[in-house]
Order: C-alpha cells, then sequence, then structure tokens
C-alpha cells in the first residue's frame, strides 16, 4: 500500500541561524528510514511521466521501487545506467520544473522527493566500501573532451565506458568546471565533486588540469598532432556580465563568477587561505538565478548584511525554489523590483552605496515573463561596501576564436546540431558553451548525447 | 610536475626561474604571462614571460619579492616543483610594421621589457632602450638590454646608477633630440607607466602599456582584472595585458590595484615570520 500523506518527508537541514555562518552543507539527507518511506508515496505509474521530465531519462519509478525494498545497491544501479554524477544532480537539479514538476502526486499535495531520494541513493552508495571498478576494454580510439564540468564529465564517463581512451583538458588547477568553482560547499561539498572525478578516473579517464584550450594547445593541434579522433568542447559560459553602469569598477564591486570562484576554488572563507575576499559589512548582489543565491549566502556567511536586488518579483526569480527558500531563511532580505543605476563611491575608491530604480511589471516579454519598466522618478539609495554583479554569463569566446572552421552564434554559443555536431568534423559540443548558461543536468544530458555521436562517428569513421 | 631547472637572483628582491614546462615553451610569445601556484593552498598569481626556449622545454619568469606568494616562491630551489603553473595567457606584444620602437621599463618591469625589446631587435627593429631603476643595486638585465638595443638609457633615482632621473625625463630627451618613434612600449609600475603615457600623448607618439592587475583564472572567467581603456570595460587577462596607453584610466587600475593593500601586507609579514621560525 501507498504511503498517501500530501507532503514529502522533510529534509534534515541545518537551523538557518547556525548554518548562515559556516559552509558545511545545509542539507543533511534522509535516513534509510525516512528515504523508505518517502519512496512508498510512489505510484509507480506505468507511463513514468518522471523520466519524461528528466534530461538524462533516469528510470525514476524503477530506483524508488529499489528504495522502497530497502534495495539501495538496486537503486544505485538503476540510476547508474543514465546518470554519472547522481550524488551532484540530487543536490543542484531543478527538479520542480523537472521530474518532480510531472509526478501525479504533485497534482493535489506534494510531488515524490525525488531529488533527495536521489541524493540519498548516491550518497549511500559513496558510503559503501571501495569496490574495484572494471576498467573496460580499449577500442583503441582517443577522444579529447575539453573543460571538466557538468557536459564534460558525462560525455568523458559515456566515451570510457565504450572502451574509448579519454583525456580531459581543464584550464583551472582542480577539475569539476562550475561543481568546484561555482556552487558553494554548503550546497554541494567538494569532496563529492572530487569523488565523481576519481570514480572517472578509475574508468581509464586522464584529466589534464592547467591546459587552456585555446591557448596552451588548440583543437586544431589536438586532432593533428595529438592523434585525437574525435573533440568534445564543453568549455561552459564562463564569462562574466556586467551592467555597464557608473562606478561597476570600484573596489568592493565583483562579479558573482569572482566572488565565487575566491570563496569556491581558492577557499578564501577560511581564516588561513592565501586569497583574499571582502564581503563587506552590507553587500548588494544584483540579479535572480542561482548564482545570485549562492553569492548572497556566501556574503552572509562571511558576515555581511545582504540584500538582493531583482528588478522583476519573487514570481519570476529564476534560482530553485529551495534556494530562494534557503536564503530568506538565513536572513537575505529580497529587494523587488529594483534595478541598480548607479554605484555610488567613497573618497577612496571603494563602494559606499547603491542608487536604485524602482520598477513595475507591465507586458510579457520574449520570454513569458512580465517586462519589468521604470517608475519614473522612483530611485532608492542603499547602502553598501560590497556589490556583487550576478546578471549572467556568456560562452568565453577563447576556442571560438582558435578554431579553424567552427561556427558560432553572435552571441558566442556554439552552432550544434540535437546529437551534439558541430559545423567542424570531429568536433561536438554541448552544456553552457552551446545552450548559454543553463542547468548542470541539461549540460550533462548533452555531454551524454555527444558521446553517442562520437562512438559512431569514430566508429565508421 | 613543474620541476624549476634554474634559479638565480639578479638582485636582493629580484629572483629568476626556469621552469620546466614545454607545453607552455611551445606556444610562448613575448608580452604573454602565465598563472603559476606554488603549493596546495597556494593563491594563483600571474607573471609575464620573461623568456622561453621551445626546444628545451623551459619558461623563464622573473619575479619580484612583493607578498606572500613571491616569498614562498623564493624559497624554493632547483630541483623543487611548482604546484601549477598555466599559460600562455593573454595576447603577444604586436610587432608588425615596426621601424624604430622606444622600450621604457621600470623596476622589475624590465624582465617583461627585455623580451620584448629582443624580439624586435631580433625581427630589425630599431630599437632604443630607457631602463630605470631606484638604484645601483636594484639594476637587472643591463646586459641583455644593451644587446638588444642601438641605444640603451640607463637611469637611477638616485643617481647610482647611469643618469640620475626619472625615465620619462631620459625618453623627452630623446624625442627632444629628434629620435622619431612609430611607438613606445612601457612596462614597470603603474605611476611610472602614467606619466610616459602622458608624455608620449603630448608628442602623439603611439603608445602600449603592460598592464598587470589583480587576476584568478587568467582566462576571462572572473573579471577581477577589468580596467577602464577608451570609455570601455576591458579584460588584461584575455584583452591584454598591452593596451593603448593614451587610453588606460590609469587612476583606476591604481585604485584596483591597492584593493586587497592590507591583506597583502599581513600575509607578506605572517609568511616572512614562519620562514624565519624554520631557520
Amino acid at each position: 500500500m501507498a504511503n498517501m500523506s500530501l507532503k514529502k518527508n522533510e529534509m534534515p537541514v541545518q537551523e538557518p541561524d547556525v548554518r548562515n555562518k559556516n559552509f558545511k552543507e545545509v542539507a543533511l539527507g534522509y535516513t534509510e528510514e525516512q528515504a523508505i518511506d518517502e519512496a512508498k508515496r510512489c505510484l509507480n505509474c506505468k507511463n513514468k511521466p518522471c523520466t519524461t521530465g528528466c534530461p538524462v531519462q533516469i528510470d525514476i519509478p524503477a530506483f524508488i521501487a529499489k528504495v522502497a525494498e530497502g534495495d539501495f545497491a538496486g537503486a544505485y544501479e538503476v540510476i547508474a545506467r543514465s546518470s554519472s554524477l547522481p550524488a551532484v544532480c540530487g543536490r543542484v537539479c531543478p527538479q520542480e520544473n523537472q521530474c518532480e514538476g510531472k509526478c501525479v502526486r504533485g497534482i493535489k499535495g506534494e510531488p515524490v522527493a525525488i531529488g533527495r531520494l536521489e541524493r540519498f541513493v548516491a550518497d549511500w552508495h559513496n558510503a559503501q566500501p571501495e569496490t574495484a571498478v572494471n576498467k573496460p576494454a580499449s577500442n583503441g580510439h582517443k577522444a579529447a573532451v575539453i573543460g571538466s564540468g557538468p557536459s564534460g564529465l558525462a560525455c568523458a564517463s559515456d566515451l570510457a565506458k565504450k572502451g574509448y581512451d579519454v583525456t580531459v583538458f581543464e584550464a583551472l588547477h582542480v577539475a569539476g568546471g562550475v561543481l568546484s568553482y561555482g556552487i558553494p560547499e554548503f550546497r554541494l561539498p567538494k569532496s563529492i565533486v572530487q569523488k565523481e572525478i576519481e570514480g572517472l578516473k578509475a574508468l581509464g579517464v586522464k584529466v589534464e588540469t592547467n591546459t587552456v584550450v585555446g591557448k596552451t594547445i588548440s583543437v586544431d593541434e589536438l586532432m593533428k598532432e595529438e592523434g585525437f579522433e574525435s573533440v568534445f568542447i564543453g568549455s561552459g559560459a564562463g564569462l562574466p556580465r556586467f551592467m555597464n553602469i557608473p562606478g561597476e569598477n570600484l573596489n568592493g564591486v565583483y562579479s558573482a563568477n569572482e566572488f565565487l570562484t575566491r570563496i569556491n576554488l581558492m577557499k578564501a572563507y577560511k581564516p588561513d587561505s592565501s586569497t583574499p575576499i571582502k564581503a563587506g559589512t552590507k553587500a548588494v548582489i544584483v540579479g535572480g538565478g542561482n548564482v545570485a543565491m549562492d553569492a548572497a549566502r556566501c556574503a552572509k556567511r562571511l558576515g555581511a548584511d545582504v540584500y538582493i536586488v531583482y528588478r522583476r518579483t519573487e514570481t519570476e526569480l529564476p534560482a530553485r525554489a529551495e534556494e530562494v527558500e534557503h536564503a530568506k531563511e538565513e536572513g537575505i532580505i529580497f529587494k523587488f523590483l529594483t534595478n541598480p543605476v548607479e554605484i555610488k563611491s567613497t573618497e577612496d575608491g571603494w563602494v559606499k552605496s547603491v542608487v536604485c530604480q524602482q520598477m513595475e511589471l507591465s507586458e510579457p516579454d520574449a520570454s513569458g515573463r512580465a517586462k519589468p519598466v521604470p517608475i519614473e522618478g522612483a530611485f532608492i539609495e542603499i547602502d553598501a561596501d560590497c556589490v556583487i554583479m550576478s546578471i549572467g554569463t556568456s560562452p568565453n569566446p577563447l576556442i571560438k576564436s582558435t578554431t579553424s572552421g567552427l561556427d558560432t552564434q553572435k552571441w558566442g554559443g556554439i552552432v550544434a546540431d540535437e546529437a551534439g555536431k558541430t559545423s567542424k568534423e570531429g568536433v561536438y559540443a554541448g552544456g553552457d558553451a552551446v545552450t548559454g548558461a543553463a542547468t548542470v543536468i541539461l549540460a550533462m544530458g548533452a555531454g551524454k548525447k555527444a558521446a553517442a555521436a562520437m562512438d559512431e562517428y569514430m566508429q565508421n569513421k | 610536475m613543474f620541476e624549476i631547472l634554474e634559479k638565480r637572483s639578479l638582485n636582493p628582491t629580484v629572483t629568476l626561474m626556469k621552469i620546466n614546462a614545454p607545453r607552455v615553451a611551445k606556444k610562448a610569445e613575448p608580452g604573454q604571462f602565465i598563472i603559476l601556484r606554488t603549493d596546495s593552498e597556494g593563491e594563483r598569481i600571474p607573471l609575464t614571460i620573461a623568456d622561453f626556449d621551445r626546444n628545451a622545454g623551459t619558461v623563464t619568469i622573473i619575479f619580484q619579492i612583493v607578498g606572500a606568494t613571491t616569498e614562498k616562491l623564493n624559497h624554493l630551489n632547483e630541483g623543487d616543483c611548482l604546484q601549477d603553473f598555466v599559460g600562455p595567457l593573454g595576447r603577444a606584444t604586436e610587432t608588425e610594421g615596426l621601424k624604430k620602437v622606444a622600450v621604457v621599463g621600470g623596476g622589475v618591469g624590465c624582465a617583461i621589457a627585455y623580451p620584448v625589446a629582443k624580439k624586435l631587435h631580433d625581427l630589425g627593429v630599431e630599437v632604443h632602450s630607457i631602463v630605470g631603476f631606484r638604484n645601483k643595486d636594484l639594476v637587472i638585465l643591463e646586459d641583455e638590454f644593451r644587446a638588444a638595443s642601438s641605444k640603451f638609457v640607463l637611469m637611477s633615482d638616485d643617481g647610482t646608477a647611469g643618469e640620475k632621473g626619472l625615465v620619462t625625463d631620459a625618453l623627452k630627451k630623446l624625442i627632444e633630440s629628434g629620435e622619431k618613434y612609430d611607438r613606445v612600449i612601457t612596462i614597470g609600475p603603474l605611476i611610472m607607466m602614467k606619466f610616459v603615457c602622458r608624455l608620449t600623448k603630448e608628442y602623439e607618439i603611439p603608445t602600449v602599456a603592460s598592464m598587470n592587475p589583480i587576476m584568478i583564472d587568467g582566462t576571462g572567467m572572473c573579471g577581477g582584472c577589468r580596467l577602464t581603456v577608451g570609455g570601455e570595460t576591458k579584460f588584461a587577462c584575455v584583452d591584454g595585458p598591452e593596451f593603448d596607453g593614451h587610453l588606460i584610466d590609469f587612476d583606476e587600475a591604481m585604485a584596483r590595484g591597492a584593493m586587497y593593500k592590507p591583506f597583502e601586507r599581513h600575509a607578506y609579514e605572517e609568511a616572512c615570520n614562519l620562514f624565519k621560525e624554520v631557520k
């Protein structure tokens, strides 16, 4: 008999007033009892609407059925058939718009907590003693993956499982891409990311850090001189946007990328870190996406009073619902319908305040969201000593400008078809480098599709 | 790993290191830079490439001991390895079409100015090098500059090496004496470059300044190295490090450069104390 509770089993979390002062993980994870109880809420629908909402098509009812039986190893096997990063996705996927958004139980009451169950299964698996990995037999073909973020890791994993000799090239000194430099420790512990990468290495994948493709070596050189038959470009969307308003280059103004990189990659939040960070006493974060929530919650943990300034209303916030909820609980103040127009300076060149135009919503724009328009003459000034611009990123032009015959969109995204095939023979692309800034799971889905296409290409060459 | 193959002290505060980094050496060009970390907890610091040997697979860096990381770096010896060494980053110095160039370097900036002078010299460009230091103990690469320049002027603040005065004094004298440069390339402290650019603007000589701002990734990702050039925001790491000196907002660059001064001073003192204790 299914558990007919209308509500999800609640996720145990660190108390808001405790966690907003530390960088440890916020959500603590289900116990076995909670997981089994939650799994019993699944109706095991024949047509699996949840699976259609999953970018990597995990057989969700099947893994949940295993959890309900207490067969966690079996549950992991089901997930691992489709996903190479379940411990990551269980934590950072926007489930409310994907699997859980399609769950029948969500029509009346809350959907099954699919994300929490995925996380439970992955964490359970990671806590088991290591089992020897069966390294697949080599098929004699060499493939390169550029970028070690979600799309690159997914692509490398699928290719390695098919026996390809895969090398992942990473520009930074640590692999993981946005999972390492972007998403904070309290939402995605770095030990989990490294564990996933170690898993890939056990499959035989080589990871070359400190290699900036487009500078250290080009795509053409990889193919012509180093013998890579096919290349996957998963270089992400790492170029930060600024608003181009007066005062944006003052001391104390960061891009979210810089702020988060200092904290996550360089560990600037640790007292003995050799990389500094200044979140100030009053920080203003501009933007409403997941990255803005991450930056805000980091600034809070570094001791600042934090304001999120967003030009639309709460309904239009693009961030995951859970992140907004957590941010609010932690004491972050939202200023909706406000848009910065100028950052004012102290005498010695530091941020003093942010002048914001007040907005109202009018007709929906091309994206379907209500368009914010200025209310004439209505301004507010917010005192601040730190401003973090979190208004989006675009693909880095480095690879485009150094790869012959690779077509890109006007805005910088690489042109690729559904399977990831680009205008250059043997070269595939996916993730944010193609779509512009999106989600971890969409990037993973693109990496997997490209791996299948690259396999076909190399086998038929 | 990135082994230190050679270490040489150029003066009491400036050190040269030759690093084994074949991939970087293969692609390096004058004007570009690398980013390194000394250890697994270290910060990322950008250093301009002073020289490279494609056949030997080595890259030479020259650094001044100014902070915690350069202090730590200076405590490494031949045979030790750097944790990370990535590059070449940034754009190379543009040399096309040049016939006569004045290279103006100040302090440790001369380490970066030298490979530029050498490349121009090798390309058959007439090079006049003007280099300035605080005093004679701090002079570096004098012989190398002489070999790469048809005219070499050494300046020092206190007159203990070459002539007493600023590099701008020497540059002005050369211009007034009728030397016609089709470009001035300046590398050194921001304040020096600001005044070099102000001078060459008066004479309408195209001038390039090499910027060395605070930087993390060096690939265009963080925007920490941004500066204003001709009213537009540019990233030194991917758009530079060299820019039209007449368009750079040097005052903003100087303010941004001072952003972490108190932190840096503290970290430097701590690093120095640590090494004292070890001794």
